[in-house]
């Protein structure tokens, strides 16, 4: 007698055939990722989705992949970081985030409680931002093959002005202003993989940033640049904002907010705040006229650690810092993740 | 090389080579292998690297430290 | 932090080098062995704040005090060899991972399929150990006097634990046979030392006044923060301007004369001292440790017949074998800062932080930078 050979998924991790484009990869997508992400777009259910732009400026797209570990950690997890991330892309663009699409890649035998929960997390943070996630996908891979879930989220959003904001608007002279203090993000993953325990209720700095900038560049305020600080951090994200004309930075490194924890931290395991990463704090490049009315803009806005934390230049092509002897040194940009040291 | 920062030991368990402490470095705890500085109590500065305190260090001669520089009456202490 | 930010004092910085200034009245040059110090006065800029006219100068040299840089290079290739074995995992401080062997970095061999596990804690890698019961764990175990103690517990604990997979692969080298190779060349310019602080924490001071009194000079044992620093380069100063030549403590309150007697007896209890290459210097006699034959089955040399010693033209290879004697300096090399870079270093010094011409590279100052460049 033959007998049947669909996969019957009485257990709670996801199967190969979740992926298969069959019956249980539809049931997944219906009954665990989209009842999260309730918008009238994803109930098409079709390949991708038309949507109502009314564009007035540009159209701003971004995309990012999300491989984080550990997926939960103090102050988020993979699931906020997948929608504040690229939502903060479209914000450093000056752009309104609107919609996004999510792409799934899953080991098979990954959790799907789990799942959900992030499915859940995502949801609530899109609708946090304003933004809907609008379409997307869902792959599964064999066992040992991916890393239980890694997430790409796209997204588009409309420019808010015609005014460019990007690297090649940065001027000689220009403030370089910093949201808040650094490498809160890198300490909360840190801490729980090195069993440090925090005195006080420590988290990451994960948040999603398009409302300040919004406010910003509603303000009227001349804004030449914007950049968010990810991986890699300030080191990293000042040396990919030089451009041809290779215009120097000086930073100041008393002005540069830096909490306890992240400090004691670094003094641990070897690190230097410069290149610990966060995920709600960005650069802002703005003319020295207005640096102080935008430092007060963002202090306004609940940013308290806000700093103008250095100037752009033309005496050479170097990003430096004057430390605390008033040596001016030039800043280091490591080849990768910093890593605990015992030299 | 050897790189190494001063935590104070907040608390104190195990005994020989598994002889663990609980040390602050300012908002941050973490335990350390105390094993290499077994007369070290709770209160006293430890300096870690590795994972393993290494040394006491006498707060006494830290503030010491800083009178002669804060002087600058550095007499040749010559040992 | 506490016992730190103190030492970093931007008011008593100035204090203690206005001392220099007006203590300095001719020309001598310091070498501090240790390359955390290398890092920190480079990164801080020190060097550029010592006295620098016609007739009167400090000028700091950069010892080869950077364990992780005088790995031998056979000793990086076998440790990558054992690595792209599929029963094996390799447990190493993040420090190792870039180091270049001949052909591969350890970095490189993870992404060929190694196992690679980058410690903060040697007895990390016993946990590795406990479970995966059907690997061989290795444990790089590299470092100076510092590092010693930590594996020679972590060893101890391995017994005790009868973690039969576990063993550790030793490179560590000594700080005063280097002082002495270093100080007996005819050729050196040093004229004292600042010895390395966490070094002398664990080992005291008793060895290094035989070397301060045979080829006078001045040896102070100094800490890392800033003040530290300059207060070391100020006592040495002191000394050799008014002809002493003897070990000073500036570190006291991580010093004292006879260290620590718990981690020296656990050290010996493990390790014998060895004959060691230095990269970039060759083989130095006594100036390593190895594990003690009684200790066989947790030694990785022997376990996995890893040849220890095989002089190499590693020492030939650029100018870091000179400039860890102090008699070059980053900026004499060709290559520096052009073909030899922190992501491609062709030497010793270029490899880690810590090594002085990756410092150089990274922190000196845009002035000095543009002239080198």
């Amino acid at each position: 007698m033959l007998q049947c050979d669909l996969p019957h998924n009485e257990n709670d991790a996801v199967l190969l055939a979740h992926g298969g484009g069959g019956r249980l990869s539809h049931q997944l997508v219906e009954k665990i990722i989209k009842p999260h992400f309730k918008n009238s777009y994803l109930n098409d259910s079709h390949d991708g989705c038309s949507l109502p732009l009314n564009l007035i400026h540009n159209l701003a797209f971004s995309t990012d992949s999300y491989v984080i570990k550990p997926l939960y950690f103090p102050g988020g997890s993979i699931a906020e970081l997948a929608v504040y991330g690229t939502v903060n892309d479209l914000a450093m663009c000056g752009a309104e985030p609107q919609f996004l699409s999510c792409s799934f890649i899953l080991e098979e035998g990954f959790s799907l409680k789990t799942l959900e929960d992030l499915c859940q997390r995502m949801g609530r943070a899109a609708q946090e931002c304003g933004v809907q996630i609008v379409t997307g996908d869902t792959k599964v891979v064999e066992k040992g093959q991916g890393d239980e879930i890694f997430i790409n989220t796209a997204g588009i959003g409309q420019l808010l002005s015609r005014r460019k904001i990007c690297r090649s608007q940065i001027q000689n002279g220009d403030a370089i202003i910093l949201s808040g203090d650094l490498g809160r993000h890198s300490l909360a993953i840190m801490a729980q993989r090195q069993g440090l325990e925090l005195q006080s209720k420590f988290t990451s700095d994960l948040a999603p940033l398009h409302r300040t900038t919004n406010s910003l560049l509603k303000s009227g305020l001349n804004i030449n640049c914007l950049r968010d600080l990810t991986r890699g951090g300030l080191a990293s994200a000042l040396f990919e904002l030089q451009d041809e004309r290779c215009l120097g930075m000086t930073l100041e490194k008393n002005k540069i907010p830096v909490h306890e924890e992240v400090q004691s931290l670094c003094e641990i395991m070897g690190y230097d705040p410069m290149n610990l990463s966060n995920e709600g704090c960005f650069l802002m490049f703005v003319p020295s006229s207005d640096q102080e009315e935008t430092l007060a803009h963002l202090h306004h806005l609940n940013h308290r650690d806000a700093a103008i934390i250095g100037h752009v230049h033309c005496r050479n092509s170097y990003i430096s810092i004057k430390n605390e002897l008033d040596v001016e040194t030039l800043v280091d940009w490591p080849l990768g993740d910093p890593m605990p040291r015992i030299c | 090389m050897c790189l190494a920062i001063p935590g104070k030991i907040i608390e104190l368990n195990g005994e020989g080579l598994q002889r663990m402490g609980r040390l602050r470095f300012g908002p941050i705890t973490k335990d350390v292998n105390i094993c290499l500085v077994p007369d070290a109590q709770v209160g006293d500065y430890v300096l870690v690297h590795a994972g393993f305190a290494i040394h006491q260090i006498d707060k006494g001669e830290a503030l010491k430290t800083l009178d002669l520089m804060e002087n600058c009456e550095i007499k040749n202490e010559i040992s | 932090m506490k016992l730190v930010d103190e030492f970093r004092n931007p008011i008593l910085a100035k204090k203690l080098l206005n001392k220099i200034h007006t203590s300095c009245t001719r020309h001598w040059k310091i070498m501090e062995v240790c390359g955390g110090q290398t890092n920190n006065i480079v990164r801080y800029g020190i060097d550029q704040l010592l006295p620098r006219t016609s007739v009167s100068s400090v000028e700091l040299l950069h010892g080869p005090g950077c364990p992780v840089c005088v790995t031998p290079i056979n000793m990086i290739d076998q440790i990558i060899e054992l690595s792209l074995q599929h029963d094996f995992i390799v447990c190493t401080y993040s420090d190792m991972l870039r180091v270049p062997g001949t052909h591969l970095d350890l970095n490189q061999s993870k992404a060929r399929g190694a196992q690679i596990y980058p410690l903060y804690s040697p007895l990390e890698s016993l946990q590795i150990a406990a479970e995966n019961p059907t690997k061989q764990i290795v444990l790089f175990a590299i470092g100076f006097e510092t590092t010693a103690p930590t594996h020679a517990v972590t060893l101890l604990e391995a017994h005790r634990r009868q973690l039969k997979n576990f063993s550790l692969l030793v490179s560590h080298v000594l700080v005063p046979p280097a002082l002495d190779f270093l100080s007996k060349n005819p050729n050196n310019r040093i004229d004292g030392f600042l010895a390395a602080g966490h070094v002398c924490a664990v080992q005291g001071l008793n060895e290094y006044h035989p070397l301060s009194q045979r080829y006078k000079k001045p040896i102070v044992a100094t800490g890392f923060e800033p003040l530290d620093l300059i207060q070391g380069i100020l006592l040495c100063l002191l000394q050799l301007e008014s002809g002493a030549f003897q070990v000073e403590n500036q570190y006291r309150r991580a010093i004292n004369e006879d260290g620590n007697h718990i981690a020296q007896r656990l050290v010996r209890t493990v390790f014998t001292v060895s004959s060691q290459e230095w990269r970039g210097l060759g083989v130095i006699p006594d100036s390593g440790l190895s594990l003690r034959p009684e200790w066989a089955e947790y030694d990785a040399i022997r376990k996995f017949q890893i040849t220890k010693v095989i002089p190499s033209s590693s020492a030939l290879e650029c100018l870091s074998g000179l400039i860890m004697q102090g008699l070059r300096k980053p900026m004499d090399c060709p290559h520096f800062g052009k073909t030899c870079t922190p992501s491609n270093p062709r030497g010793a010094t270029m490899v880690t932080s810590e090594g002085s011409c990756a410092a150089y590279f990274k922190f000196r100052s845009p002035g000095v930078q543009n002239a080198s460049m």
